[in-house]
């Protein structure tokens, strides 16, 4: 079974998407090597790092990590705040 | 502690300030007219701004708890120009030591683990990102070729 998993971009990553947020359909439940793995299949997705960080509802996430469709995900540059 | 409009550095500085504390500090840090050896004409402050509240919080706390101090935080979002306040600090404290070294504490917290970013436009036009993690401190803006 498949579901799409909706992933929030900010500053530099959602100028190299091109948007501010995009959705990728992959099989439930996922996890993050495989949000990111379908992040890196995008045009932009080629300039992200080795390993970006990706936040499952505010907080950060392993590869590992189990991720569910509802999950608020995102995928944040270096912080660069202050 | 997220503003989109110009930040009052006395009305934290305010917030601070209680009658058991003989110390007030506060840093602001406000918009460089360069970076890095190119001349800045603007920043753009982003943020993830669900995201960058809580962490702010858990700053706060974490501060407040681990010294009897008060803490107050505000950060720019928006675009500023050369002199802006960007982001204000405000600690009250029993005496300086804590005052000044919660203080220095808050800002780098901040600096790592609140999600906001920075865009800088430069005189020539161009614009980049700062990036932390890049030898040169940023990154060109705009999609590769």
């Amino acid at each position: 079974m498949t579901a799409e998993y909706r992933v929030l971009l900010f500053a530099r990553y959602a100028e190299l998407f091109g948007a501010p947020e995009v959705v990728v359909t992959l099989p439930t439940p996922t996890n993050g090597a495989g949000v990111l793995d379908a992040l890196r299949q995008f045009p932009g997705g080629v300039s992200l790092p080795g390993s970006p960080f990706l936040v499952r509802n505010g907080a950060q996430v392993a590869l590992g990590d189990r991720l569910e469709p509802g999950d608020e995900l995102a995928l944040l540059p270096p912080m660069a705040g202050g | 502690m997220l503003h989109h409009e110009p930040i009052d550095p006395a009305a934290l500085v305010a917030a601070v300030t209680t009658p058991d504390h003989g110390a007030v500090t506060s840093f602001i840090g406000v918009v460089r007219n360069q970076h890095a050896g190119r001349p800045v004409v603007e920043l753009t402050y982003s943020a993830y701004e669900r995201m960058a509240r809580t962490v702010m919080a858990e700053i706060i706390a974490e501060a407040e708890g681990a010294d009897q101090v008060r803490v107050a935080v505000a950060h720019r979002i928006g675009r500023l120009v050369v002199n802006d306040v960007a982001v204000v600090v405000a600690v009250g404290a029993g005496h300086r030591d804590a005052a000044f070294r919660v203080c220095r504490w808050v800002i780098d917290e901040i600096k790592t683990r609140v999600p906001i970013w920075k865009l800088e436009r430069y005189a020539d036009g161009s614009a980049a990102w700062v990036d932390p993690t890049q030898p040169t401190g940023v990154v060109p803006a705009g999609r590769p070729a």
